[in-house]
């Protein structure tokens, strides 16, 4: 996937202002941004929703502004929010989707991916908040897509699940599915992603690996320990030299600890700076 | 790897959807009670008031007023119940997730038709059931006047059905299209001689107008079915008109769809 320059205007007002993006095949790229950021609206521009304004898009080869049903059977969607399909079962939905595509999954099997087991046979109306999303992930995979976007996947999930969905997705990235989401849980980028891009006022501030965004691996480390003088705390760009120096004298020091900024600090400060 | 395994068919998938699309109406009880016994209500009330038996004929009004109500149920069933259905397919996501897969757009229209056409279909055997029940009207038993019902009811439902399809794109929301199906509906019921019998009760101008439209047509080919070959005196030419009412139909068929193809819109975005 290839985004040059990508601009959208809803009348005067500019929601995506110039992004660049380079996603490889088999990546897991997280789109992080506040509310309002335009991720959705970008993320929409390149399932071929919505009409761009400007800029050049290549998405699996192809401008998702004309391309047809040979393209949509390669790529899955979970959309932000739906309610369709509200009177059928899970299984029902599932099947009926299925027919769509050249080469899909077993509904069977993907229920049991999303761990909709138990609501199998229930009625879509009546499912929970996550239950329902987890049908919404289930539909956006049962056509064995080879590029998966995610809109905010697991807005309501609850903790156990969420871990449960990253595994999914780790084995769809090994199998070789390329994935596009965007998420508002630093935790979820920094334990999924290869690749994160911050967008914010429409623009990607910040690019990389969720380990070194925004700088964040050269950054000061705060080391913190106790002694009989009580708590200290002290941010040094050589943690390492400095808790030698500590222990130096060979007892064991209380309460030690090393951090970095985490990427939720690193995440904060780059919107900040755009304020 | 995607060129080896050939696309689902555009028809299999369209009778998936038909398949899809009856479970979903059928399901939503209230939609199913309300959808049918509208009509069924106006022209059990209505025609239970009109009590005339014309001199000339022996023929009653309520039995012309019941015939010309069939077609009426038949048009509530597609252009109404389309008009509102596709609305909300738009608002409740339905469409916007449709887009996203590689299902084509003439499969989402062809299992519209059919959940159209099994509905339509129904109401009209339920009306005509209370219809002969309640006023006599008498089943037709003769091959050439189902044949006539038969043309008369795919003109008419498909016309129908796409006009709903266009009127949905043009309101921007669920409730719009509800009232704006309903009051284009009743007015060309009443305009077309449904509500008023016989249709020549009415001033001329106003059929002139409603003459333009397929509601006239629909209803009139239908008492052509149901009604005996001298109930013909009390349509407006003194005749059935059947060429005529084949080629208003028809044209309807032709700027419905056509309409549809211009104005249908995926989403209600506005960019
Ligand atoms: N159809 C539209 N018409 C006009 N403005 C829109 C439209 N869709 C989105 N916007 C505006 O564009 C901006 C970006 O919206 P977008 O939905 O892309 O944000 P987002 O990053 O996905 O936010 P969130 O985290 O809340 O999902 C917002 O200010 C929004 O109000
Ligand atoms: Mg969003």
């Amino acid at each position: 996937m290839e985004v040059r320059g990508l601009r959208k205007d809803y009348g005067a007002s500019t929601v995506v202002a110039g992004v660049d993006l380079d996603i490889r095949q088999g990546e897991i790229f997280a789109l992080l941004g506040p509310n309002g950021a335009g991720k959705t609206t970008t993320v929409e521009i390149l399932e071929g929703h919505r009409r761009r304004t400007g800029g050049d898009v290549r998405v699996l080869g192809e401008d998702p502004g004309r391309a047809g049903g040979a393209w949509r059977a390669r790529i899955g969607i979970v959309l932000q929010s739906a309610s369709d399909s509200a009177e059928l079962t899970v299984a029902e939905s599932l099947r009926h989707f299925a027919r769509y595509y050249p080469d899909p999954r077993d509904p069977e099997e993907v229920v049991r991916l999303v761990g909709l087991e138990e609501k199998r046979n229930a009625r879509v109306q009546t499912l929970s908040g996550g239950q329902r999303r987890r049908l919404d992930v289930a539909l956006g995979i049962i056509g064995r897509p080879e590029l998966l976007f995610l809109d905010e996947p697991t807005t309501g999930f609850d903790p156990e699940v969420r871990r449960k969905f990253w595994t999914l997705i780790e084995l769809l990235a090994a199998e070789g599915t390329t994935i596009l989401l965007t998420t508002h849980y630093l935790d979820e980028a920094e334990a999924l992603a290869d690749r994160v891009a911050v967008l914010a006022g429409g623009r990607v501030v910040a690019e990389g690996t969720p380990a070194t965004l925004g700088g964040r691996a050269n950054a000061e480390a705060t080391v913190r320990w106790t002694d009989a003088r009580g708590a200290h705390e002290r941010r040094t760009p050589r943690p390492t030299s400095l808790v030698n120096e500590l222990s130096a004298g060979g007892g064991e020091l209380g309460g030690l600890t090393v951090t970095r900024p985490s990427l939720e600090d690193t995440y904060l400060d780059l919107i900040g700076e755009r304020r | 790897m995607t060129a080896l395994v050939s696309r689902p068919g555009t028809l299999s998938i369209g009778l998936a959807r038909g398949a899809f699309e009856l479970r979903q109406f059928f399901r939503q009880k209230e939609t199913v009670v309300f959808t049918f016994s509208l009509p069924v209500l106006l022209m059990v009330l209505l025609g239970s008031v009109f009590g005339d038996v014309y001199p000339d004929t022996g023929l009653e009004a309520s039995q012309l007023f019941a015939a010309g109500m069939i077609g009426a149920g038949i048009i509530s069933t597609s252009f109404v119940s389309m008009g509102i259905g596709v609305a909300l397919d738009r608002e409740n996501g339905t469409l916007k997730r449709l887009r996203g897969t590689p299902m084509p757009a003439t499969s989402y229209f062809i299992g519209k038709i059919v959940l159209v056409a099994v509905s339509s279909l129904a109401q009209a055997a339920i009306m005509l059931t209370i219809a002969s029940l309640m006023f006599g009207l008498t089943v037709p038993t003769s091959p050439e006047k189902w044949l006539t019902f038969a043309w008369v009811f795919a003109l008419g439902v498909t016309g129908c059905a796409a006009l709903g399809v266009a009127a949905s794109s043009l309101a921007r929301s669920v409730n719009g299209a509800a009232a704006g199906t309903n009051i284009v509906f009743l007015a060309l019921q009443f305009a077309s001689g449904v509500l008023v019998t016989p249709i020549t009760a009415l001033p001329d101008v106003m059929v002139n107008v409603s003459s333009f439209f397929p509601v006239k047509w629909m209803c009139q080919g239908l008492r052509s079915v149901f009604l005996p070959e001298e109930a013909a005196r009390y349509e407006m030419a003194g005749q059935w008109e059947l060429g005529l009412t084949a080629l208003v139909l028809s044209a309807w068929c032709v700027a419905g769809l056509l309409l549809c193809r211009l104005v249908f819109r995926w989403t209600n975005n506005r960019e």
